[in-house]
């Protein structure tokens, strides 16, 4: 088991290498090959009343006249070692992992990534909570009740779930609840856990809604179709045949016997959810990660949209490990062979 | 809610033992709807076991057995299947009582073991685990009582060093050791009927010798009445004191042990029996299978079920082909259900069988 | 065999198949399965699935293979048909070395030799019709029969006893029994000389089990097969074989004649093995002397030594666990690995190392 973490841990820093290099490659390579040169992409940091000098200047600092693999290496240093700009005027230390500067607004990209994770932490925690809770049980009780009214109703539910846009649903909740009923906060509304934890939740309700209709969908339908097949093993039988109650059979037996993939599902959910729950952000003006992603990629910034991809990768590549650790925890096969 | 009382029974028909019968099934069918149309996997089955017997139930795969065995247990879902006639466990009727009587039954009174032990134990508690569950559902005790008892149990079947084993998950035990962690969470409420459903079908035959004695010895300790289900004739001259032979879903022939395997009188057993090459005799030059194959529950033949494959269906005019026969009684409580007269049966059995087999 | 082979009788008493030609050898045949582990995925142990095996199987016989879940059957029989590669040791088909064969040159050799699987549900395919199946092996090896392909089909039908018509049937609509039967008319399609059967009828109920032991015999009659059975229910075992090898742990043990093998076992685990079987007879069901074997089958990656079967052995002794036992002929045609035989003809019972005291046949 300690060996296989560490190969996960090696080839996880490997893939991560990888992804940065790929985004790295895309957003430098791409405007050149459109036609762009070191100088016209300079113009888009100092505007364009400067003069060529400055121009040159700036190009020089940004080390765009440098070969890309160079480049890519600075930046990779910074990440790892840290790293010292030249601001012009003077020199920024940026301790590791440093993630460079905003070109646009010179903010530090790390510290801004960690200003903005609390939010999609909690967004993400919160909605993935109300998700396995609502999703799992509806899934449950369709796989008992197969074929009845509720479980054609759920599973209708489900399929409408799955298949319903969330900027869709989103803004359908707020124009009704936020806005026609005032049950609940309205957009761009976020309120520090720290400073006042129930009006955090009274902010974040309806995304966190929004969000897990979505999922929740999906894991009813995930669960449903596990218990259909665990409640049809040999073992659940022995366990009614040892005289064991239905509530327990089902919980303890067949639910435990379904929770593998749910499990697993829910590890590369969750990793995806916080890289960044771009839509939901948007659609309720959140300040996360996802919303930071989309701005540096809307003003071209490149240090931003590195940093929030190394980020996001960091969280999906975790994601996976942890899921593997569960896989054995959930099932002994795996853990001792 | 009907529980039935023992002095409305008669005695029932069959092979008999001392006193009521701990378990005493009449007329059991059992029948499931289904999109191509009614299964009658059990069609009017009656049998008995008393305590400290053994009945073996033997027939072709398909022929029942195990549909029967699940509603002796009250196992069926809701909805299903649709059971008629009485399982009487102890004077108690399954077919008719609450789901939640029987369930108290279950464990406690009958207990049963599954074919394939690894598929039935669950794959992530340990067996330990999984033994004083079925402990404390019918026992208010400590886990650490629990406990200790799983592990007397394991040791009563033949399990080395229960104290570690107790706590292995079942991928962990060899296929023989399954087995008798299953004996062992099946016996652990000192059950007084154990159904033992192809126990041994998955083993290879030393296991097999082992669990057939474990399941033996067991039985003489705690006096329970067992009924073993196979499809191996082997198996059940070993064990069984009795022996049901069922075919599309009813018996046929229903006696003593020695009755079947010396005086057969059901075509099917005949057949049966000509099928197996005989580990303990010469060698014939060549096995008597039974042509054709069993027939769909769907489409049972009318009349006798077997006339399709029986060698002498036509000594009865058209009987076999329009009448079903009843199991009745060939003398000796040796219940037999063909339309072959009884003496014709044994001249048949004594001249033109049993030479060849 | 039925009656009607004149040579049938004389092939059961081992006698006539002495004369007739060899057409499998297998010498010191090994197969090991690696487990790899670690960082570097490095070899640390195998699975030894087979272990030096040595027989040989005559023309138009049945050799079968017995013994427990694991010792090795299968793997032996997929390294004949050399659906395996083996690890060391040699095949002979034909007196033709064929163990390492690449698959061109293997490929003719395949029409000669075919391989029956036990489940007659997974092995064929559910969309295919019944014709498709059985033709398949001709245009796998590009055979045109005479009078087309369809009449081959239907005259392999027929010949497993299934009825031609049902030619465009899929396997769905047939039996276990008739699934098995259209196996086995595949396997037939090319004429083959060696059948390998892996448990061909494990799967099936006693009474279409004898339907195929039934069938299987009279093919071998006509059309002069060569079968090595793969099989673990020792009835099944004695009534279709020639010569019956035992397999422990991926070494054979004892192999003999059918009879005398059974009649009289000289291995302890061919003793046990034998007492095992359940008997479906109720007179006799006291007087049997049971032999128990203790505790389960070791593990093939870590066998015991010397002898591997001395753990579970009542007549073991330190030799057993220190020398491992030859396989050496105790009688005509019949050998066996043991330092301690039971049965063995007076005088053949010393065992070739010598020093130790011949075994007392009673001593059990
Ligand atoms: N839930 C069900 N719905 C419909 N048909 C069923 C159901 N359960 C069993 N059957 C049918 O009832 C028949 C008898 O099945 P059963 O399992 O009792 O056979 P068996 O005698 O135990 O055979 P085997 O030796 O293969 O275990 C079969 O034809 C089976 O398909
Ligand atoms: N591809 C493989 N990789 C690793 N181990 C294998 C492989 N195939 C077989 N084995 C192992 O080799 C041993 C012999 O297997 P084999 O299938 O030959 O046994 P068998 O005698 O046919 O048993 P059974 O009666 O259960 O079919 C077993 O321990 C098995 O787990
Ligand atoms: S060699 Fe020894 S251990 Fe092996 S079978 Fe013979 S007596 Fe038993
Ligand atoms: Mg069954
Ligand atoms: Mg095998």
């Amino acid at each position: 088991m300690i060996t296989y973490i560490i190969r996960r841990l090696v080839a996880a820093i490997v893939l991560l290498f990888v992804v940065s290099a790929i985004t790295f490659s895309i957003f430098y390579l791409v405007p050149r090959l459109a036609g762009a040169t070191p100088e016209s992409l300079a113009t888009r940091y100092v505007g364009r009343a400067a003069d060529v000098e400055t121009v040159e200047l700036t190009a020089e600092r940004l080390g765009f006249y440098d070969p890309i693999w160079v480049q890519y290496g600075n930046w990779a240093k910074g990440v790892v070692v840290g790293t010292t700009y030249d601001m012009g005027a003077q020199d920024v230390e940026c301790p590791a992992p440093c993630l460079g500067y905003s070109f646009i607004t010179r903010q530090a990209v790390f510290p801004e990534l960690m200003d903005r994770a609390p939010v999609t932490f909690a967004l993400a925690i919160g909605a993935s909570i109300l998700w396995l809770i609502t999703g799992v049980s509806i899934g449950v009780l369709s796989a008992l009740k197969r074929g009845s009214f509720f479980d054609r109703f759920a599973m209708i539910f489900a399929l409408a779930g799955v298949s319903m846009p969330i900027f869709w649903t989103g803004l359908m909740a707020l124009a009704f609840f936020s806005y026609k009923f005032n049950i609940t906060a309205p957009g761009g509304s976020y309120t520090p856990f720290t400073q006042n934890p129930a009006a955090w939740a009274y902010d974040l309700l309806l995304p966190w809604i929004t969000l897990s209709l979505l999922f929740s969908a999906q894991y009813a339908r995930l669960t449903r179709a596990g218990m259909l097949e665990t409640m049809n093993e040999d073992y659940v039988r022995t366990a009614r045949a040892k005289g064991l109650v239905e509530k327990r059979v089902v919980v303890k037996h067949g639910l435990r016997g379904a929770l593998t993939p749910i499990v697993t599902i829910f590890g590369l959910d969750f990793g995806l959810l916080i890289g960044g729950a771009v839509l939901t952000e948007r659609v309720f003006s959140l300040n996360g990660l996802g919303n930071y992603a989309v701005q540096g990629i809307f003003a071209n910034d490149l240090p931003k949209i590195l940093g929030v991809t190394l980020l996001a990768a960091v969280f999906v590549v975790m994601a996976n490990l942890i899921v593997d650790i569960l896989y054995a925890v959930v099932d002994p096969r795996v853990r001792t062979r | 809610m009907s529980e039935s009382t023992s002095t409305l029974r008669e005695p029932a028909p069959g092979p008999t033992g001392d006193g009521e019968p701990f378990l005493d099934v009449r007329d059991l069918r059992v029948h499931f709807p289904t999109d191509d149309g009614l299964v009658k996997s059990v069609d009017g089955l009656s049998f008995h076991v008393h305590r400290g017997k053994t009945l073996g139930i033997v027939g072709e795969s398909g022929s029942g057995k195990s549909v029967t065995s699940m509603s002796v247990m009250g196992l069926h879902k809701q909805g299903t299947a649709n059971i008629s006639g009485q399982i009487l466990v102890d004077g108690t009727d399954v077919v008719g009582s609450s789901p939640e009587i029987v369930r108290k039954m279950r464990g406690k009174r009958m207990a049963m073991i599954f074919q394939d032990p690894l598929s039935a134990m669950h794959p992530y508690y340990t067996v330990g685990n999984q033994i004083i569950e079925a402990y404390r559902i019918h026992n208010d005790v400590s886990k650490d009582r629990a406990r200790q008892h799983a592990i007397e149990m394991l040791d009563r079947v033949g399990i080395p060093e229960p104290h570690q084993r107790v706590d292995s998950y079942p991928h962990q035990y060899s296929g023989g050791r399954r087995q008798r962690a299953m004996i062992a969470m099946a016996l652990s409420c000192d059950p007084e009927l154990l159904i033992a459903d192809e126990p041994t079908t998955a083993l290879d035959v030393t296991v097999q010798a082992q669990i057939l004695d474990l399941i033996r010895d067991l039985q003489k300790e705690f006096h329970s009445a067992v009924i073993i289900i196979t499809h191996d004739l082997g198996v059940v001259a070993e064990l069984a004191d009795d022996i049901l032979v069922m075919y599309a879903g009813r018996s046929v022939e229903y006696g003593t042990a020695d009755q079947i395997f010396n005086e057969p009188e059901h075509p099917y057993t005949w057949g049966l029996l000509g099928s197996m090459p005989r580990f303990d005799r010469v060698r014939s030059e060549r096995l008597l299978p039974i042509p054709g194959s069993p027939p769909s529950l769907i489409n049972v033949p009318k009349g006798c079920a077997f006339n399709p494959r029986c060698r002498f269906a036509d000594l009865n005019g058209d009987l076999s082909t329009t009448e079903r026969p009843e199991l009745v009684d060939a003398g000796h409580n040796h219940l037999v259900a063909c339309h072959l007269p009884p003496a014709k049966r044994r001249e048949l059995w004594r001249d033109e069988i049993q030479p060849k087999l | 065999m039925t009656v009607t082979d004149p040579s049938g009788a004389a092939r059961a008493e081992g006698a006539g198949t002495a004369e007739r030609r060899e057409l499998l050898k297998v010498t010191g045949l090994v197969k090991h399965f690696p487990i790899r582990k670690g960082l570097l995925q490095k070899q640390v142990a195998a699975v030894q699935a087979v272990d030096g095996l040595d027989f040989t199987v005559r023309e138009g016989e049945t050799l079968s293979l017995v013994g427990e879940s694991g010792c090795g059957k299968s793997t032996t029989g997929r390294l004949i048909t050399r659906l395996e590669e083996p690890t060391a040791g040699k095949i002979e088909f034909e007196d033709r070395d064929i163990t390492h064969l690449k698959d061109g040159p293997m490929r003719p050799l395949r029409r000669d030799i075919q391989m029956i699987f036990q489940d007659p549900y997974s092995s064929l395919n559910p969309r295919h019709t019944v014709g498709k199946i059985v033709s398949a092996p001709f245009h796998l090896q590009d055979v045109k029969p005479e009078g087309g392909v369809k009449k081959a089909v239907q005259d392999l039908l027929e010949l497993v006893g299934l009825n031609p018509e049902h030619y465009n049937r899929y396997p769905h609509e047939f039996s276990g029994g008739q699934r098995q039967r259209i196996g086995i008319a595949r396997t037939l399609a090319l004429k083959p000389r060696l059948i390998v059967a892996d448990e061909p009828v494990s799967a099936l109920d006693v009474s279409i089990q004898a339907q195929v032991v039934n069938l299987l015999e009279d093919l071998q009659d006509e059309l002069n097969l060569t079968y090595v059975m793969i099989a673990h229910d020792l009835s099944v075992v004695r009534h279709v074989s020639d010569r019956v090898a035992v397999m422990y742990l991926g070494k054979i043990v004892e192999i003999a004649d059918r009879d005398p093998l059974y009649e009289r076992p000289m291995h302890p685990y061919t003793v046990a093995l034998m007492s095992a079987v359940p008997i479906p007879d109720t007179k006799r069901r006291h007087e049997r002397e049971r032999i128990r074997l203790q505790g389960d089958v070791p593990s093939p990656i870590n066998p015991p030594p010397a002898c591997r079967f001395h753990t579970r052995c009542w007549k073991a002794q330190d030799i057993c666990k220190t020398q491992e036992p030859p396989l050496v002929e105790l009688a005509p045609r019949h050998q066996v690995a043991c330092h301690f035989p039971e049965n063995a003809p007076a005088g053949t019972s010393d065992t070739p190392s010598g020093d130790v005291p011949p075994a007392d046949p009673g001593s059990r």
